[in-house]
Formats: C-alpha cells, structure tokens, sequence
C-alpha cells in the first residue's frame, strides 16, 4: 500500500463529503436528535397513566384509596363515570389504559379489616403498559391496606431487593450506550454501503480503475474520512450523555475509544463488503439495513434482553458484533468493566473487524465488468 | 425480490425478541442455610417457570463477580439463620441483587419477585392460621385471627393473555409500510437525478403529474403486497387475532401511503444524491417511531413533544390498526384517525408535487 495514493484517495472523498455539506450535516444531526430524544423525551418508564374510576361505593374510604393511588404518581384520574357502559366507552377509545371499579360494600369490608377487593379492567391491547399498571395498582392496594388495617400477622419473609449499576431504574442510563452503537452502525455501515456502489452508478468508477491506485488503497483511502465522522460522533454521544443527561460513567475513557475503534472498523468493513458486492446503491442501502442496522436494534440486547429470546434467535445473536460492543459499552459506562471481563469481547469484535477487512479487499475486483 | 424479504425478516426477528414478557431470567443462588425450608423457597423460583437458576457460587465475591460479567441478572442470598429465625416468628431477610442495567426489564423482574414473595408470605400465614385454629379447637376456644386478604380482580380486555407480541406486531406493519415506501419513493426518483436520466424523461412529452404518478403507483402496490404479506404471517403464524375488516385495514393503509409517499417525495426534491435522500429519510424515520407510541407510551413525553406527535402519520396508523386487528374497531370509532391522516397525506402531496414541478419541470 502507497500511503501518498491512500491519502490522495482520502482527500478526495473528504472533498466529495464536504462537497455534499448535506450529507455531512445529516451525518451529525442524526445521531444529536437520537440522543436527545432518547434522553429527553421518551421513557419506558411508565408514569401518569390515564385511569378511569367507577366508584360504586362512593365512601370516605374509596376516595381515600383512589387519592392514595394518584398521589402515587404512577396513575392520573382521566374520569369518573357512573356506570360499566361508560367505562366501556372510554377503553374502546382508547382514553383510558385502566379502569378501576371499587364495590359497594368496599367501606363495610375496610372497616371489618378483613377483605379488600377491587375490580380492574386493564387494555391488554396495550400489553405492556397494562401489566406493569396491573402491579402497580395491586401494590397501591397492599400500601393503602398497611396503612389502615391492622393485620396481626407479621410476613414470614421480606425480600431486601437492591439494585446495582443503575441504582433509579432509568432507562436512559441503558438507551444511551446502547444508541452509541446504533450510531456507529448508521455511520459505518449504512452511510458507507453506498461508496463504492455510486462509483459504479455514476460511471465514475471507470476513471479510478484507470490510475495507478491499488484496490486495498482505495478501500482504506475511503474508509477514512468515515472512520472519522464515526469518531467524532461517538465524541458528541459521550460528551452528551455525561453532561446534559449525567449518564453515569464508571469506567475508562480510553478504553471505550479503543473498543469503539475496533467496532467502528468493523461496521465500515460490512458496509464496504456491501458497496463492493450490491453495485447499486439501493440495493446496497436495503442489504446494509437488513444485516447490520436491524439486528444491532433488535439482535443485540439493546433493548430486549437476549435470554428471553427463543432458541434459534439466541444462536444467531452470536454473530451480531453489535451484542458484543453494546456489551462492552454498558459495562464500561455503568459497571465499570474492564479488560479483565471484557477481554473476550475485544478479541471476538478484532476479529471480526479483520475478518471484513480482508473480505472487502478480496471479493474488490478493479476491473471492468465483462 | 429483497424489497418483500425485509418485512418479513423485520415482522419474524421483532416477533420472536421484542417481547416484554420475561423469562429464563439468568439467576444464580447462595444458600447458606442449605435447610428444607430455603430449598423449597427456592424451588418456588425454579418452577415459577421465570427464573432460570445457572449459578450456584459458593462465596459473595463469586456472586459479585457473576453480576458483573453479566452472566446473571439476579443473585439470592439466604442467610444461615434462615430456618431458626423464621421459627421465632420474625421477618427473615432476604438480600437480592439484580443487575439494573436494563432498568426496563429490571422493573419487571423486580416485581416477578413481589408477586413470589407475597404469594409464599400468604401460604405461610394461611398454614398458620390452621395450625392455630386446630389448636383452638382442642383447647376448646377459638380466637378471632385476621389475615391478609388483597384481592385485585384483573382482567384484561382485547388481549386476555397480556402477551405483548400481539401489541407489537400490528405496530411492525405500520413501521414497515413507512420505512419502505418513503425510502423508495425518495432514492428512486433521486436516482434518476444522479444518473442523469432524468433530462432524457423531461423531453418525452410526459407530464410532471404523469412522471410522479408513473413513479410512485408502484411503490404503493409494493405497499399494499406488504400489508397482504405481513399481515398472513402475523395471523397464520404468529396466531395474532384480527378483529376487524380487511376493507377497513386496506382504505386506511391507501390513506397512510399517502402521507409516507408524500414525505418521500418531498424528501426527493431536497436532494441531489441517493446518499442525501437515504439520511434525509432516516432523519425523519427514526423520530417517527421514536415518538410514535410504538415502544414508549406517548402520555409519558413532555407535552411539547405530544403536541409535535400529532404531525406524525405514524402516530394515527399505529391506533387505527392497532384498532383493526385488535379490537375489531368499526370506521365509526376510527375516523377521527384517519381523517387527520387523510389531510396530512394531502397537504404533503400538494406540496411536494408543487416543489417537484419547480425544481424539475
């Protein structure tokens, strides 16, 4: 490899990203907006969900238990309605996710201090929500039964659950890292799947197999300028998530450049092997969002966590680099992992970034097509 | 050929994995006590059918150590005292950790592990309550004893059995639909453009209209092949109920294509490369979904960013056929969704078209 020819193939792309100011901005302003909205607006942690309460006893004590509820925080009071119909209403509509029915006689059995019964109806259309509103409302039940009745059985046993690493249950503490290698792969991956196909597209490619530049060069001489919009974002990711949503960071700084390197030169090798294989751009585009950008979404644990999945999802999550890195970054960012756990991790990803390296400048033939 | 193999491969690997209902949660246990009555506290685990216990350390560093590397996400000591303890009528502690990492699934182990925990504390009591009748009945007095009785009467409407794949999957459809039309439609028509073909197709005496109508119909036909596609898997094989009409899903799907077709032609007219028009579209997708109320309930975004959500199609379509599939919901109940789609989708065509002729015409 001639590093005069590598960098004159750099400079040249460089010139043609600068050239396209929108792709350049796009490269940026993708991941800024996954970040903040991943930091700011969304949650999965459930809070104010609409309730609506048919109070058939309308006591001092359901009122006390519904007030109970929403002071709770998790439920808010959508409506009170007078009868099942109009309960039924509410749900087809989608207005309320829960409906609460209190019984007649609910005063009556307060006071004997024997039985508490409540009715819910719950939008299993939302599944989610609904189960996690469920427990919340019988644990609303259990606070409010504690604090008026006088049950002279103490439990058996308490469960002292203590939660490490991510101490207040934020979802943002997890989204964050795991959106790094999200961005990574949207960068390395599917930006780049397009480089070498619009050569061919354009008809530009005839040119460069004219001069003297090898193929290894040109591969390497384009993957650089990506390489290096892929770094600067994982700088503004971690900038970010440091000082505007104070993710925790309990690990080496160096580290995670050193792995997200690695990572980040093996999403570019699958999106050159893509270029250099499709010839056609959005053809390139579709392979590059099937084998890289969904399963580092889906595949990886990003979000849904890998033993749950079935058998044969499971042994395919293996080959998903994106399980590894998300791995590797969750545990730098809030376990404070290092070399010691994540060895194994490094070496499986070195690979695999050599593994795609060699197979783009393999399978690249700088000749015309017959 | 790839353009039918995405949606499916996107409806199958979100089916089988986006599910929030856990299982074979990697546990491991330190039993100090090594006694009947931890076995069988842990044996309520094992055969609750949610906890997968791998790990049986023998110390509380290896129990740590297990936790970090993540090979568990949650560890049970039970302490040697556990059995004497218990016998002298006091609450036994017991320590558990888990990895909150995923805070998301943590939450939902956390409280596997109440639910457990409550159901073993009310056996306990009612077993002795009947030890203490029984002994009431042969001193000849019976005390009055209460206990804890809760009940929570829950049921579940639309989706009984609360499995969260029947939610999600109508929610892929939806996705899928955006994805693909608005990506075709906006690198297709850029396409031309990069190539250069589109100065052959101006001097054919084709009108601008025709070019745009030529272009996209396609692009809906693929749409509709999708929803046909899509929808026999999530039925046939995912066993995901459909309630509704087909004449419904396929008016409001018509009504959806015109708002992701038009954005994409919009997005079309803003480039000049397929490479623009890919971001472009991206830029626009990922917040879509983001903020549609696909995975994170809308009611939990800050009210500036529900408001934003009512320009977003996606939003409309998740209820209608989340609606249609699962509900059974009639046009009576959804028209107030598609009709804002129906204005959305025509605002963004008139608009494109008029940029499309003033660009290229």
């Amino acid at each position: 490899m001639n590093l005069k020819r590598l960098l004159a193939v750099s400079y040249k792309e460089s010139l043609q990203i600068l050239r396209d100011i929108r792709v350049l901005i796009m490269a940026f302003a993708i991941p800024l907006i996954l970040l903040i909205l991943f930091g700011y607006a969304v949650t999965l942690d459930i809070n104010n969900l609409p309730l609506g309460v048919y109070d058939q006893d309308n006591s001092r004590e359901s009122k006390e238990f519904v007030e109970s509820l929403v002071q709770s925080g998790y439920f808010s009071i959508k409506d009170y309605v007078k009868n099942y119909k109009e309960l039924e209403t509410l749900l087809e509509k989608s207005e309320i996710k829960i409906a609460l029915v209190i019984p007649r006689n609910f005063s009556a059995e307060v006071k004997s201090g024997n039985k508490i019964e409540v009715q819910t109806i719950l939008d299993g259309s939302d599944a989610n929500t609904a189960s996690i509103g469920s427990g919340y409302l019988s644990g609303g039940l259990l606070l409010f039964y504690s604090k008026i009745a006088q049950a002279d059985n103490t439990p058996a046993i308490e469960g002292k659950i203590r939660i490490w690493y991510n101490q207040d249950l934020k979802s943002r503490n997890f989204i964050i890292p795991g959106l790094i290698a999200v961005i990574m792969m949207i960068i390395g991956a599917l930006l780049t799947s397009l480089v070498i196909a619009r050569e061919w597209e354009r008809g530009t490619m005839e040119q460069l197999i004219a001069t003297p530049v090898k193929s290894s060069e040109l591969i390497f001489g384009k993957l650089i300028p990506y390489f290096l919009i892929g770094m600067i974002d994982l700088l503004m990711a971690v900038v970010l998530a440091r000082l505007l949503f104070k993710v925790p960071f309990q690990g080496d700084y160096l580290f995670m450049f050193l792995a997200s390197g690695i990572f980040l030169l093996g999403a570019l090798g699958i999106g050159m092997f893509i270029s250099i294989l499709t010839k056609s751009q959005q053809l390139a585009y579709q392979m590059a969002m099937l084998t890289s950008f969904l399963p580092a979404y889906i595949l990886s644990g990003f979000i849904f966590p890998i033993f749950n999945m079935p058998l044969f999802l499971r042994i395919i999550t293996h080959i998903v680099p994106a399980r590894y890195y998300i791995k590797i970054l969750q545990g730098i960012f809030l376990k404070g992992n290092g070399l010691q756990i994540l060895g194994g991790e490094i070496l499986l990803l070195s690979i695999f970034a050599l593994m795609m390296l060699t197979l783009a400048n393999l399978i690249f033939k700088k000749r015309l097509p017959e | 050929m790839i353009i039918f193999v995405a949606p499916l491969l996107q409806l199958v690997l979100l089916g089988y994995a986006a599910t929030m209902d856990i299982n074979r949660i990697p546990t491991a246990v330190l039993d100090f006590s090594k006694t009947q009555e931890s076995r069988e506290l842990i044996s309520l685990f094992r055969n609750s059918g949610r906890f997968t216990i791998n790990h049986i350390p023998e110390s509380q560093k290896e129990l740590v150590e297990l936790l970090d590397q993540g090979k568990i996400w949650v560890g049970i000591e039970i302490e040697n005292d556990f059995v004497k303890e218990m016998k002298k009528g006091k609450t036994v502690p017991i320590q558990i950790l888990i990895d909150g990492t995923n805070s998301n699934t943590a939450g939902v182990v956390s409280g596997y592990i109440n639910q457990l925990l409550f159901s073993y504390n009310k056996k306990i009591s009612q077993d002795k309550l009947q030890k203490k009748l029984a002994q009431g009945l042969l001193s000849g007095q019976v005390q009055p004893v209460k206990i804890l009785n809760l009940e929570n009467q829950a049921r579940a409407w639309y989706n009984p059995e609360l499995k969260s794949r029947d939610y999600n999957l109508p929610g892929v459809l939806a996705l899928i639909l955006m994805i693909t039309t608005m990506m075709l439609t906006s690198m297709a028509i850029v396409r031309e453009k990069e190539i250069g073909t589109i100065e052959q197709l101006m001097v054919t005496p084709i009108k601008t209209t025709e070019l745009i109508l030529g272009k996209v119909i396609p692009f809906a036909l693929i749409g509709f092949i999708d929803v046909v596609l899509v929808t026999s898997v999530a039925v046939l094989w995912f066993k995901i109920p459909f309630r509704g009409s087909f004449f419904l899903l396929f008016l409001s799907v018509g009504v959806y294509l015109l708002t992701t077709i038009g954005i994409g032609l919009f997005f079309s007219t803003l480039s000049r490369t397929q490479q623009q028009s890919m971001m472009l579209t991206f830029f626009f997708v990922m917040p879509a979904i983001i903020l549609s109320g696909f995975m994170f309930p809308i009611a939990n975004m800050p009210r500036l960013i529900q408001y934003l959500s009512f320009a977003n199609p996606l939003r409309y379509f998740l209820v209608i056929v989340r609606g249609i599939f699962l509900k059974g919901s009639s046009f009576r109940v959804l028209w107030d969704q598609i009709l804002p789609l129906g204005i959305i989708g025509v605002i963004v065509l008139i608009l494109s078209t008029a940029r499309f002729k003033k660009k290229i015409g």
